[in-house]
């Protein structure tokens, strides 16, 4: 944090007759510097003095690499599927009046509340070959269970109230005259929709799929059970991460949970990018 | 908050509400996709807790539930929350207090900080204490040195349990302290209060609901965490065993019933919660931040 003064007339804060900053401010900073900061620092120092060259093998071993394919690939999926139904779920919630609508508006965080495990052997349950759903898909040859597929069924559980949560407030905000006038230049209704609104919806949108995302490409606990974790094929990050630390190799899993923060960061980074360009596209 | 009542949105002109709302097949059809969508993904996982839960009848429920090593993980669980909580509705209550009512540099900078451990796995959030408190770690050999055990045992489980529920509180407070401004306190400081009676009879009544939703939240997650808990745990039965790593261990020994047994308890807890968040957002939507979500 920036403290030290640079030039006359800098303020770290402007003047209130409000008590308290510095005991709160102080106690907060402790606080996360104890709980977050120094924790994560120690995550990074450890993998610097790792070395270049243990480091790099580590990255570039065949298992780590399908590993983070797999986490990558499955919650990028998973955030899109949710992307277009988690849109068609805020909508009808938004502009439908339905009996129940408010309960089912409430359904929509059950993610958000369900503990990760207990969501992860449910899931595996319901898809499981003998399952309600896995024995109705069994026949059309479709496994859920125990194969990459059901990484993408459980993530997409968990992202959904991300996406929906992000655009329904911004679709209550819609205003009306907007299609109105649109529909009085000739406009259909599906022109109205593709050309109108969903520019104005597109940050929204974006942003709920990297909330999405993040937490796909992090979840362990609904994955672990339906993945299968077979190695090179549904073994997910996190859970390499905890492989290797079980061998007592904290050297790989040190290095590989540093590559998964910093690709998620620059995921962040990017889609921010992508954010601040549509905001100033469309406004 | 714009409350979505359709009513609002009921066309001026008549000759256009055909261009202003879908036809009638078009909204059937989004509106049985998202029923669909939402049945098979939130409703049918839920069901199946239940269902499993009882499928072996009441009576293997209930010894499922008195079983020793369950209820030793219930009381663990209920520990953790009664440490983590309270600990982070005090940093939160500071953290906002202090990024609401005063400008300072750096702040959008702390808020952001504060967000952090939403972007971190929660895998990767027991890992770093196990890298500083575990026998390899930059600590170990000096807690061994004096005989302190964190890692492995009830302080490592309320240290990750504190990082994955972390922003909670403070994400909840914050926007809905600087929506409401300093003119309340200041008033009350002008009228001879100190601070801190500026802060119990002011700001507290001001906030308690957003706090209480930060709250639910909070500990609906405390309860709930399995990822950063299950690193930090070493899985010692009946002793660090949290009620979500207690559903592992028992539906591993292939004893779904009992595993669901106690999953229907925390099913039933997120239930409560949803029940609760909901009814804040009908009665004091107003007096809660307008930001939703997790």
């Amino acid at each position: 944090m920036t403290t030290a003064p640079a030039k006359a007339g800098w303020r770290f804060r402007q003047p209130s007759v409000i008590p308290g900053f510095g005991l709160t401010l102080g106690f907060s900073l402790a606080y996360l510097t104890l709980i977050i900061l120094i924790p994560l620092s120690g995550l990074i120092w450890r993998s610097a003095a790792l070395g270049w060259a243990d480091f790099w093998a580590i990255a570039t071993d065949r298992r780590t690499i399908n590993a983070l394919e797999i986490s990558f690939g499955t919650a990028f999926i998973a955030a899109m599927v949710n992307v277009v139904f988690g849109t068609i779920v805020a909508w009808v919630l938004v502009r439908y009046s339905f009996p129940g609508r408010r309960i089912v508006d409430a359904m929509v965080d059950l993610p958000f509340a369900l503990p990760t495990a207990v969501a992860g052997i449910a899931l595996t349950t319901l898809y499981a070959p003998n399952g309600w759903l896995g024995s109705l898909l069994a026949p059309l040859g479709i496994k859920v269970a125990y194969t990459p597929l059901g990484i993408i069924i459980a993530l997409i559980f968990i992202g959904l109230p991300f996406v929906v949560r992000t655009v329904q407030p911004i679709m209550e905000e819609i205003d009306k005259e907007v299609e109105e006038v649109a529909a009085t230049l000739g406009a259909n209704r599906f022109q109205t929709i593709a050309r109108v609104l969903l520019p104005g919806l597109a940050p929204a949108i974006v942003t709920g799929f990297a909330l999405a995302f993040a937490r796909g490409v992090g979840e362990y606990g609904s994955v672990i059970f339906i993945a299968g974790n077979l190695p090179y094929k549904s073994e997910i990050a996190p859970l390499l991460i905890v492989i290797r630390l079980e061998e007592y190799n904290y050297a790989a899993a040190t290095a590989i949970a540093a590559i998964m923060l910093a690709l998620s960061f620059v995921m962040l980074l990017v889609i921010n990018l992508v954010q601040t360009w549509s905001r100033k596209r469309y406004g | 908050m714009a409350d979505p009542e359709i009513k609002s949105y009921a066309p001026h002109h008549e000759s256009l509400s055909a261009a202003v709302t879908e036809s009638r097949p078009a909204k059937a059809v989004l509106m049985i996709v998202s029923f669909a969508f939402l049945g098979i993904f939130l409703l049918l996982p839920l069901i199946v807790v239940f269902n499993e839960a009882f499928a072996k009848g009441f009576s293997d429920y209930a010894d499922a539930l008195t079983s020793p090593d369950t209820r030793s993980a219930i009381y663990l669980t209920l520990l953790v929350a009664a440490i983590s909580v309270p600990l982070n509705i005090v940093f939160g209550v500071s953290a906002a207090w202090a990024i609401a009512k005063f400008e300072f540099k750096g702040k959008a900078f702390l808020t952001t900080l504060i967000d952090l451990p939403f972007s971190v796995s929660p895998v990767i959030s027991g890992l770093v204490y196990v890298l500083l408190f575990g026998a390899q770690g930059l600590l170990g050999a000096w807690l061994k040195a004096h005989g302190i055990v964190i890692l492995f045992a009830v302080p490592g489980i309320v240290l990750a349990t504190i990082f994955v529920t972390f922003p909670f509180v403070a994400r909840e407070l914050i926007p809905l302290m600087q929506e409401q401004g300093n003119g309340d306190e200041e008033a009350a400081l002008s009228l001879g209060a100190n601070g801190w009676q500026a802060f119990w009879y002011v700001t507290l009544p001001n906030v308690k609901w957003g706090l209480l939703y930060g709250v639910l939240l909070c500990n609906a997650r405390a309860m709930g965490e399995f990822g950063a808990v299950s690193v930090v745990s070493g899985h010692i039965r009946g002793l660090t065993n949290t009620m979500p790593l207690h559903v592992e261990i028992l539906y591993n020994e292939y004893n779904a019933a009992a595993a669901f047994a106690v999953a229907s308890l925390l099913a039933g807890l997120a239930l409560v919660t949803l029940v609760l968040k909901t009814l804040l957002e009908m009665r004091y939507g107003a007096e809660i931040a307008a930001t939703r979500g997790h």
